[in-house]
């Protein structure tokens, strides 16, 4: 199976996150980089269905120039193709992010034969948008399932036509949402879907030497104008300590009482 | 002008996390403009009659219309995002509606997500306010990290769509009460709009759901091992709670995924969210600031948890948790509940 995976490169943010002077970005000067999250676990799952039914794996990111650090980070984990569309470091919005993307897919498809399924992570790490995924998947006209926790793709079945099917897990209000769906599709995955692996030594060794295919991206402008990042202030006065150890217990009970929980 | 919010039904009712977007969607209606919500046909069309609980709820809540979107070939109670986004995208043309609102769970923001695709509409996920700066210009602010940073933005656009962070919007009536008129909304769905479709499993734990628990007993590292947690769930049974658990815990295969609170986990919104051996990074703060009441068991009396915690027991969770177990099942018994 040819799968495609998009990643994006964000900082990785401790505790406490900084935004700079002017209130526009974070400061990520003190900061390193990584793969989002949910993403992290969707080249995993790529790399796990090529490593059963056999095929390959392309990365794709939006981003600047150092964002080619993320790619071969997937790359050292055995990923096998990376593409970069890179931009002048600007914050795309989620309109033109799958524009770009939907462009990237069809030049790459014209050349190299159809992907069988795209993978996202559910949301960025940062902005969170929820529709980078589904907008590309509209965009080609495929079926998208979003939020997935448990993906069985199988290259053989699926209708007549189709390049396979999959289904897809989720939960959903304490219950299990399954999806069964043909190939080619898009899914979008979250944390808990796998454990990533870390990567190995030959691993990393290959992905430091391996050519990434770079194509410039040019910048489209966001309807949202951001005015102020600001971190979220609280008039929490910090816990009142209502004891030590288990003789601390009654005044917790009496309070649980107050709140109405013991009911 | 018409403000259009996406309802769904939880056992009959009003979901929680949809009267918490129906919050915000009627503070942009204003007295002004119109609100209308769309609701895909339940499995029970009783529920919506005059006899059932939601069209009371809706009219709390200043509803002016409901929709029903209806379709062929999608049964009542079925879920088909791309469908129900189709619905609502022609709801939307025939109100004439200018914003579309849904919580920002799931379901919500995959229907706005297509629906963003459909209509060639901005989408804002994870809204917390938004206010009319002028016609067309809303001012908002919305959670990035998980809601560990908010944004300050202002949006142009002659219509969009905005989900709504449910942790940030509590759920509230409106001044004046209405009693909605049902509408049934016939719409065509296109090809390949009904090829994703919910086929529903019943859920693992088979207890109280993560993100509807009044109570939530979550644990982290310093509840030791996965043996610690039988007091955990011990305790989420006598309140009739969920267990939560941090990213560390599900890292260290202690317990399931679909436990973890957090940005990357479940966000809940609990009356009481009791933190037992938590540390309190960010990201897990991110999935649990909604709760109304946060306690803290702690060994670490300057652990990053008890800023965010009003209370705190000072103490090891193996040592607090099992005495508190007894006092709590003591009480309980006592108060013959």
């Amino acid at each position: 199976m040819e799968l495609l995976v998009c990643i994006k490169r964000v900082p990785m943010v401790g505790g406490r996150i900084a935004v700079t002077a002017d209130g526009l970005a974070v400061d990520t000067k003190m900061l390193g980089f990584t793969v989002s999250p949910h993403e992290e676990c969707a080249v995993e799952e790529a790399i796990r269905v090529t490593e059963r039914h056999g095929g390959s794996v392309t990365v794709l990111t939006l981003g600047p120039p150092e964002a080619a650090e993320q790619l071969r980070d997937a790359l050292a984990l055995g990923a096998h193709r990376a593409v970069l569309l890179e931009t002048d470091g600007r914050e795309w919005g989620p309109a033109a992010t799958a524009a770009a993307i939907v462009a990237a897919i069809r030049d790459r498809e014209a050349t190299a034969g159809r992907f069988d399924l795209l993978l996202f992570g559910n949301e960025a790490a940062d902005s969170a948008d929820y529709q980078v995924g589904i907008r590309v998947a509209r965009a080609l006209g495929l079926p998208c399932v979003t939020a997935v926790k448990q993906l069985e793709a199988d290259p053989a079945g699926g209708p007549e036509g189709a390049a396979g099917r999959l289904v897809a897990r989720r939960e959903h209000r304490g219950a299990t949402e399954a999806f069964a769906v043909a190939l080619p599709a898009v899914v979008t995955v979250k944390e808990g879907i796998n454990l990533p692996r870390y990567p190995s030594l030959p691993g990393r060794m290959r992905a430091r030497k391996a050519p990434l295919d770079t194509a410039a991206a040019s910048f489209t402008p966001d309807p949202l104008e951001r005015r102020k990042l600001r971190v979220p202030t609280s008039d929490r006065k910090g816990a009142e300590i209502l004891g030590r150890g288990p003789d601390a217990v009654p005044a917790l009970v009496d309070l649980l009482d107050e709140m109405g929980v013991l009911a | 002008m018409t403000v259009l919010c996406l309802v769904e039904l939880d056992e009959g009712r009003v979901a929680d996390a949809s009267l918490r977007a129906l919050r915000l969607a009627r503070d942009l209606a204003g007295p002004a403009a119109s609100l209308a919500v769309a609701i895909a046909p339940p499995a029970d069309p009783a529920a919506l009659g005059t006899e059932g609980p939601v069209l009371a709820e809706l009219g709390d809540q200043g509803v002016a219309t409901v929709l029903l979107l209806e379709t062929d070939g999608l049964a009542p109670g079925a879920y088909a995002p791309a469908a129900l986004a189709r619905g609502l995208a022609s709801a939307t043309a025939e109100l004439g509606a200018v914003l579309v609102l849904a919580p920002a769970n799931t379901h919500g923001q995959e229907i706005l997500g297509h629906l963003a695709a459909i209509a060639d509409l901005p989408f804002v996920a994870n809204c917390t306010t938004a206010t009319w700066e002028e016609p067309g210009v809303l001012t908002l602010t919305r959670q990035r990290w998980g809601g560990s940073l908010l944004e300050d933005a202002r949006l142009a656009a002659p219509a969009a769509l905005l989900s709504v962070a449910t942790d940030a919007v509590t759920p509230a009536p409106a001044v004046t009460p209405t009693t909605p008129t049902v509408l049934v909304h016939r719409y065509r769905v296109e090809a390949g709009e009904l090829d994703v479709v919910a086929t529903t499993e019943p859920g693992e734990s088979g207890g109280v759901a993560l993100s509807n628990a009044r109570v939530v007993v979550s644990g982290g590292r310093g509840v030791g091992g996965p043996e610690g947690f039988g007091e955990l769930e011990e305790l989420a049974r006598l309140l009739g709670g969920a267990v939560g658990v941090s990213r560390v815990v599900t890292s260290l295969g202690w317990r399931p995924h679909r436990e973890q609170v957090g940005q990357t986990g479940t966000k809940v919104t609990p009356e009481l969210y009791l933190a037992c051996g938590i540390s309190g990074a960010v990201q897990h703060l991110a999935g649990c600031q909604g709760a109304r009441h946060m306690v803290a068991i702690n060994t670490d009396a300057d652990a990053p948890i008890m800023a965010r915690a009003d209370y705190a027991v000072i103490g090891d969770v193996s040592e607090v948790l099992p005495v508190l177990v007894r006092e709590v099942r003591a009480r309980k018994e006592r108060a013959g509940r």
